[in-house]
Formats: C-alpha cells, structure tokens, sequence
C-alpha cells in the first residue's frame, strides 16, 4: 500500500478510507517547512546505538567470560547478585533453562510451568537484544558508562552463567551470530496474533447476549481476607461526599448491617503533605538504592534508625559518610560519594532517616 | 476516637479521615431518628431528603444546622486572586492521589502509580493524576536542549529543536494511554481490591503535537523500503519501541502539549510519542529519536518483556493493540453505597480499535444486560463515559459492564479470554470486570 510514491495528498486519502479521524496530514509548502537540519554523521553516530536481531548496529569488540566476572562484580553485582540469581531489585536474569532447551530454541519451563519465576534468559530469544539493553541501559544508575568490551564481556559472563557458551568462549561482533543459535527460548515468540498489525481481528469474542444468558453460578475468586488492608485503608483513597464512601479496611467487614449507611458527620481533614526531606532523598536519588523497610542496594532506612538510635554524633558522623561514600559498615558494597549535594540537604536527609523517614 | 491510621509511606493522615464502624451506626442511627421525625411532621418531602443532608438536623426541628447556621465563609472574605498561581485541587479531594500497590515492583524509579479512577469523571485525566511508569526514573529536562532526531531509511536525516516542532502543523487527539500490563495481575485470580489498582494504569488527555507522518515527509521517508520505526527515549532507559509503519503513517503524534498545558514531566516532558489506541510502553517519552527501518527490533521492552506467555509456552511478540475494555468507576471495589434506593452506575469503555458503539451493564453477573447511555463525548481510541441508572433494593448483585466497538469487537467474559489465552499471559488482560455488592453496601472485587 505505501510502495506508491509518497506525497501528502495520497496520505490524506488513506486516512480518510481507513475512517480514522479524517484530518489530512497538512500539505507542505513548495520547498517543505524549511525547519530542521541536516543531523551531521557524528550525531548520528552519537545516537544511533541501536543493535538489531539481525545485528545491524552492532559495534565491532570483543569481551571474555573471565573479564566480564571482573566487570559483573564491580558494575552490576550490587543489584543483581553474584550470580545473576537476586530477586532483591528485579527478577532473577538467569536460571531456568537448561543445555537441552539451547538444542530445541524452546524454553521447556514456560510451557511446564515448573520453575516459580520467569528469568530474562527463559525469556529472551534474540541475543541481540541483550547486547543492545545492557549497553543502552546498564548499570541502571548509571547508564551507558560500559565501554563496548565491557558490554561484550559482562554479557559473556552472563551467557556462560546461563549455559550457553563455555568459559574459554570469545564473545564478538564475528562469533555473535552462534551464540544465537544457542539461545534457549530463539524459537519462543510467535507474532500470529491479532494485536500488531492495524487491520488484524482480535482472537477472543465476548458475548452478544442480553437475556437470560448462561452465567457460571459462583463468585470462583475474590481477594483473601487476609489481603484486605494490603493496599492501605481504602477509606482514604476515595472522596469524602457523593454517593459512595471508601470501606474502613483496617476493620473487618461488617456483617449484614440490612440497609442504609448515612453520609459522614465527620469531613476528612486533608493530608499533609509529605516531609520535604522524603522529597530530597527522592530528588538526590538516594532511592535508588534505599528504601524505608527493605534493603535494596544499601540498608533500610529503618535499619539505619535503628542502628544509630542514641548513639552520639551519628548525624554528624553519617552526614559525612554520605558525603564522601565508602562502605564496611554494612557490607562490601560501597555507597558513591555525594560531594554535589549541598550540606544542609544532606543533613536535613540524615535527620529524616534518623528520625525514621516518616 | 483514639485509632491512630498508619498509612504506607510517609503521609500521615488525620484520624478523623475515615468513619469507624461506630460512627457509621452512629450516623444511621442519626438518620433513621430524623426521617421518623420528619414523618411524624407530617412532612411527605422527607423522602426526597437526600443521603447526607439528614445528620445535623437530627435533634432540630426547625432544619438543618448547615442552613441556619450561616458558616464562615457565606460571612466573611475570602481569599484573593492568584493566591496560588498555579491552582490546585480543594483540600478536601486529598484522598484522590496517584499510588503504589504495595510489592509489585522492588524499586521506585522503575515502578507505577496507578490513576484514582474510583473518584474521577467525565474522560479527561487531570494531568496529575495521570498514572506513571517509569523504568528509570524520570526527569525535568530543559527544554532548550532538547532535540529530537530523525534518521534511518530517509532521504536526509534531521534534527529537530523544540521551536522547530512546535512551527509545523499542529493536531489536538483525545486518546487513552494505557498499559498493556493494565490489570495483568488479575489474570489468575483476584489480586487487588479497588478499581485503582485493577484498572488505573489508564488515563486519557488531549495531545497536542505535529503528526509523525509530517516529519517522515519531512525527512523524505523511503517508502520502498521502510516497514517500521524505532522511537527511542532520551532518559536513562531510553526506552525502545518499535512501530508498524502503516500506524505510523496514520494516527501517531510527536506531541508536546497535554490538556492545554505542555507535558507534565512525569510523563514526557518536553515529547513524547502518542500512539493511539496502542499500549502506553510505545509512548516514548523524552522522544530523542526516531529511526526508520525494514525490520521490527527486538528491543528490551518487546524481546523480554510487554511478550504475552500463551499456554503452549510461547510467546506472543509485538502484541501492541489495547482491545476493547470497561469497567464500572463507581461503585467499585472497596466503596460502600450508602444507602438502598437509585445510583448512577457510571464508568468507562475503550478501544484500541476506533470508537465504542455500545456498552451494556448488568446487575445480576450477566445473566441480563441494559444498554447504558454513552451519549456524552465519544472519539476513536478515547476513554467513552457511561450511565445508567440503577435502584439498589439492598441485597447482594454483581455488577458488570461490557462494550463493544466499531470493529464489532465485543469485550470478553474472564472464561472466553482464558480459554484461548491461559492465565499467564500479564499482558492485555480486557475480561468483563465483576464487582459484588453486598447487603452492607460494601462492594467486592470479585470474578463471576
Ligand atoms: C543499581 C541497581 C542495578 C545495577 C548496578 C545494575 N542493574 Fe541491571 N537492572 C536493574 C533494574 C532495576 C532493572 C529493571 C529495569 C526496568 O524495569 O526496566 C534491571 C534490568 C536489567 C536487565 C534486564 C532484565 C529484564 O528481564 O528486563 C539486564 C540484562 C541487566 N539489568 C543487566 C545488568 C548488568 C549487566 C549490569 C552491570 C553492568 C547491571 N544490570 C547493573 C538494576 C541494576
Ligand atoms: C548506589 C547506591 C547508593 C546510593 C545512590 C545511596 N546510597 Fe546510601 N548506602 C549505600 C550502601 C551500599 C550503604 C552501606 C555502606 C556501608 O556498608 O558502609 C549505604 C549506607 C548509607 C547510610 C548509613 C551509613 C553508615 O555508615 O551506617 C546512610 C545514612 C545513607 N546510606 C544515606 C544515603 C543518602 C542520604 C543518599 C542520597 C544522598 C544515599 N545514601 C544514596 C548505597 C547507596
């Protein structure tokens, strides 16, 4: 359909024949708009970074299993765990396959459903692909800063962490290609369906019925009592007038109280805003890496309360250690220095930590 | 009253914020005495008394203390303009705010807040409502710097400042965005109580920008050759997506504008990619980049994730289109009807597939169907409003809501999608929504 010549016209007509809203592109001057520039080969080359399964795009390079253990553990461990096992930031990368699945291109484990999570590498088909987020997006605090062999070598290791290549394997822009045909889910993805291409028909259709319909006679699923108040208490996410009122779900349901219940006599006050340090330690990214109740990359912050509950000179002390990063007191990791953040905003972080991040 | 609410992350909220379970009797009791009393007056408009209007007055005879009482505000002055130079919402509408579902992501700079859809109205998203997702945070970037790059199979690659952009040929689309993730958790089983969590990865805004097809002509777009573009993000993740070409030369817009305003920042400021009637992850905010080219690109985001897992063990790759979908608003899951008597049942209905024609409501699980009126603003792949009214008689329905669009696609019941699809697809999950209403008024996420 779009191998005719293109102009602005003939779009305006398949617009208006495909009975979208019928508003033809606009007709450019004689000489076009006369805005934009010529892009100049280096910035293309700036940009263009994209890598596809057909490896167009790829840059030429080179990488070891051995060298990417090296770059794994400083760049990338942190998050993902020694082995590419953690589920602490994301999903598991890698497990799940297995040396027979590399033969049939098919994932077995997605189809028996025998493994609890789905990792990257059941997931994936095209090596390319890895090749191209790691190198655009990774590490994720701070991406592209791998240079070309290090995303060769990381991804080796990962391969090798996965089965698929062996320990003495060279990964390159030449021997790429055979890695692909070792990729345990290659043969996985089906695009026979009906949700790309814009004139597909949909696969499920519902139902026209208006009257007496057959219905399966029970509710088969609702959400466990257990699981009421998991979402904080709704009375407080909904809108004080109208018609309804959000439940109490801090209490349990109330049994069949037959009829009406009336409007509050009680208007909400309003919420007050969050603390401004809860906004700083947002905007200086330290949530990257903390969190109030868990440990992601660093401790909790409650666990850094608790640790430093009256002990004297702690703010001091702690305004300086975020300052100028390091690591020991909570493991190997070490946290990166924040020499740009101003004082007073990192003290006035370390007081809301301290004071347990409410 | 001495319960103190804790409340996930670091908003406290007064007490007072929520009805106890006494003061809810307190309050029927309330009323039930001053309907009595205004029976015995004599007077037949207690009736009409509407819900809510009853609880002062229960002791006076005469009325309502709210209207013989004239508050503050009725006698005093009030506050002067541009008292706040960029308005805001009353206090009182705190409760409606974009949220977390508690341990579905790990991190919050690759996470999502949901839209509050259980309090909304009408079509359009207030822009700060609007849900998020973020997969490496997001950013406030100057505008000035910005630029955004054509380049592939075209005559000349371009560049392109935002003053450049924003000199060509405008449109102004109402589209929904919506995450092809949106009520994946629900897929097996019930997961999450309310209609913000189910379904509030949903918004809808009017986009202003330059058609894509305006800046492929620009660039002198190989038609002989292209099959697909790349739209690339200038954030951390800089996101990838890959778009069929016919779509790209359709309805697609490199936008700047929302609802009258320039993007807010969580979602794209200064551009983004609008991909109508396709899931949001196509929406490329931060748009640097847009490449042409002759084969789709297996990128993060289409290779290993936004993949539906169909129950052989394959992947579906590329699903792209948001099929039809509804869901009732209000009442829904986690509210409570006040009392028996007439509610309007409102909510909305979409498709990634053009207009919605019809939308049914049922208030017995589906065994009987009503037409609702959608006769408000109704425009290809935009959220369509509906009605209808319903007496509640106090005892227990499920309520569920249908649509169909212009393709003829009708919306599919939970048994018709699993049967073809399984349960572990997460993506594109359109089922007919069920919410149960019991004798209390409380209302159920439930599947029927
Ligand atoms: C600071 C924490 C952090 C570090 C360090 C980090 N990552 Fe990640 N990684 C993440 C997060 C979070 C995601 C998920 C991003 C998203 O949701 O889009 C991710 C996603 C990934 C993925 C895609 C997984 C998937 O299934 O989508 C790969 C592959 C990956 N990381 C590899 C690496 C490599 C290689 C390194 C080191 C060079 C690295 N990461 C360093 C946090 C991190
Ligand atoms: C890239 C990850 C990372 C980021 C970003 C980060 N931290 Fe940390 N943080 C860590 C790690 C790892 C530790 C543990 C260090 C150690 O064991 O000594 C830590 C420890 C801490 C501690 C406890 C220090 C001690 O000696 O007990 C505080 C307080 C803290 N961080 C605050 C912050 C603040 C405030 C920010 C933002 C300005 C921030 N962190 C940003 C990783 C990070």
């Amino acid at each position: 359909m779009y191998k005719r010549k293109f102009v602005p016209l003939a779009l305006g007509l398949m617009l208006a024949a495909a009975g979208v809203a019928a508003q033809a592109a606009p007709k450019a001057p004689a000489g076009g708009y006369g805005v934009g520039r010529p892009a100049t080969e280096a910035e293309v080359k700036a940009w263009d970074i994209d890598v596809r399964p057909d490896f167009k795009g790829l840059p030429n390079g080179s990488g070891t299993v051995s060298r990417g253990q090296d770059v794994w553990e400083a760049r990338c461990a942190s998050c993902h765990g020694t082995f590419a096992e953690s589920n602490e930031v994301f999903t598991p990368l890698v497990g799940g396959t297995t040396p027979d699945d590399s033969k049939t291109g098919h994932t077995k484990a997605l189809a028996t459903g025998t493994v609890p999570q789905r990792t990257t590498i059941m997931k994936v088909g095209t090596v390319s692909t890895l090749f191209d987020y790691i190198n655009r997006a990774m590490p994720w605090n701070s991406p592209k800063s791998l240079s070309t062999d290090e995303v060769y070598s990381v991804l080796a290791y990962l391969l090798n962490l996965a089965e698929i290549i062996p320990e003495n394997f060279v990964l390159s822009d030449k021997t790429i290609a055979e890695v692909q045909q070792r990729m345990p889910n290659r043969n996985g993805m089906t695009t026979a369906h009906g949700m790309w291409d814009i004139k597909a028909k949909p696969d499920v259709q519902g139902s026209s019925c208006m009257k007496d319909c057959p219905v399966s006679a029970e509710v088969t699923s609702r959400l466990p009592e257990f699981a009421r108040n998991a979402h904080g208490n709704i009375a407080e996410q909904n809108r004080p007038i109208g018609p309804v009122r959000g439940a109490d779900t801090t209490k349990p349901p109330t049994a069949n109280a037959a009829g009406a219940a009336a409007a509050p006599a009680v208007m909400p006050t309003p919420a007050e805003p969050a603390s401004p340090a809860a906004g700083l330690v947002g905007k200086h990214n330290c949530t990257a890496c903390h969190a109030k109740a868990n440990k992601v990359v660093g401790p909790s912050w409650d666990q850094v309360a608790a640790k430093y509950k009256g002990a004297e000179g702690a703010e001091d002390k702690l305004v300086a250690k975020v300052k100028a990063g390091g690591s020991g007191v909570w493991g190997a990791i070490p946290m990166p220095a924040h020499a740009q953040v101003p004082d007073a905003e990192l003290r006035q972080m370390v007081q809301f930590v301290l004071n347990g991040a409410k | 009253m001495a319960d103190e609410i804790v409340r996930r992350g670091s908003i406290k909220l007064a007490p007072e914020n929520f009805l106890t379970e006494t003061q809810l009797q307190e309050a029927r009791t309330a009323r039930r005495q001053f309907m009595a009393k205004a029976l015995a007056m004599g007077a037949g408009v207690a009736a009409a008394v509407p819900a809510g209007s009853a609880l002062a007055a229960a002791a006076a005879g005469a009325g309502e203390k709210e209207i013989l009482e004239l508050p503050e505000h009725t006698k005093g002055l009030g506050q002067p303009v541009a008292a706040r130079a960029y308005g805001q919402p009353s206090k009182w509408e705190g409760g409606l705010q974009r949220r977390e579902s508690p341990g579905l992501t790990r991190v919050p700079q690759a996470s999502v807040s949901f839209c509050p859809l259980q309090g909304m109205f009408g079509i359009i998203t207030p822009s700060g409502l609007h849900f998020e997702r973020h997969h490496q945070g997001w950013w406030d970037i100057d505008p000035s710097k910005h630029r955004l790059m054509v380049n592939g199979l075209v005559k000349v690659p371009k560049v392109y400042t935002m003053d450049e952009l924003m000199r060509l040929p405008q449109v102004s689309r109402i589209h929904f965005v919506e995450c092809g993730a949106n009520t994946g958790m629900e897929w097996g089983n019930v997961a999450v109580p309310t209609v913000q969590y189910s379904h509030g990865m949903l918004s809808c805004s009017e986009f202003t920008g330059v058609l894509l097809s305006t800046l492929l002509d620009d660039c002198g777009i190989d038609l002989k050759k292209a099959k697909v573009v790349l739209a690339e993000g200038a954030d951390g993740s800089s996101m990838t997506r890959t778009i069929a070409l016919d779509r790209a030369l359709d309805d697609v817009i490199v936008a700047w504008g929302q609802n009258g305003e320039m993007l807010r920042p969580e979602n794209g400021y200064p551009l983004r990619l609008v991909v109508p009637g396709v899931q949001g992850v196509s929406w490329v905010k931060y748009l640097r980049r847009i490449e042409v080219g002759d084969m789709p690109y297996a990128t993060k985001d289409e290779a290993v994730h936004y993949i539906d897992l169909m129950p052989d063990g394959q992947h579906r790759q590329y699903t792209s289109i948001q099929e039809v979908k509804s869901v009732i608003t209000t009442p829904s899951g986690g509210q409570v009807l006040l009392e028996k008597g007439f509610y309007n049942i409102t909510g909305l209905a979409w498709s990634g597939r053009g207009r919605i024609k019809q939308v049914d409501v049922s208030f017995d699980g589906g065994r009987n169907w009503k037409a609702a009126d959608i006769s408000s603003v109704v425009v290809p792949k935009a959220l369509t409003r509906f009605n209808v009214g319903w007496v509640w008689d106090g005892r227990p329905a499920i309520l569920q809501a249908r649509a169909v669009d212009e393709s003829g696609h009708v919306q599919p019941s939970y048994r018709a999608l699993r049967a073809v699809r399984g349960t572990k697809s997460i993506y594109h999950n359109n089922a007919i929504q069920s919410w149960l209403v019991r004798e209390s008024g409380e209302v159920f996420n439930v599947q029927a």
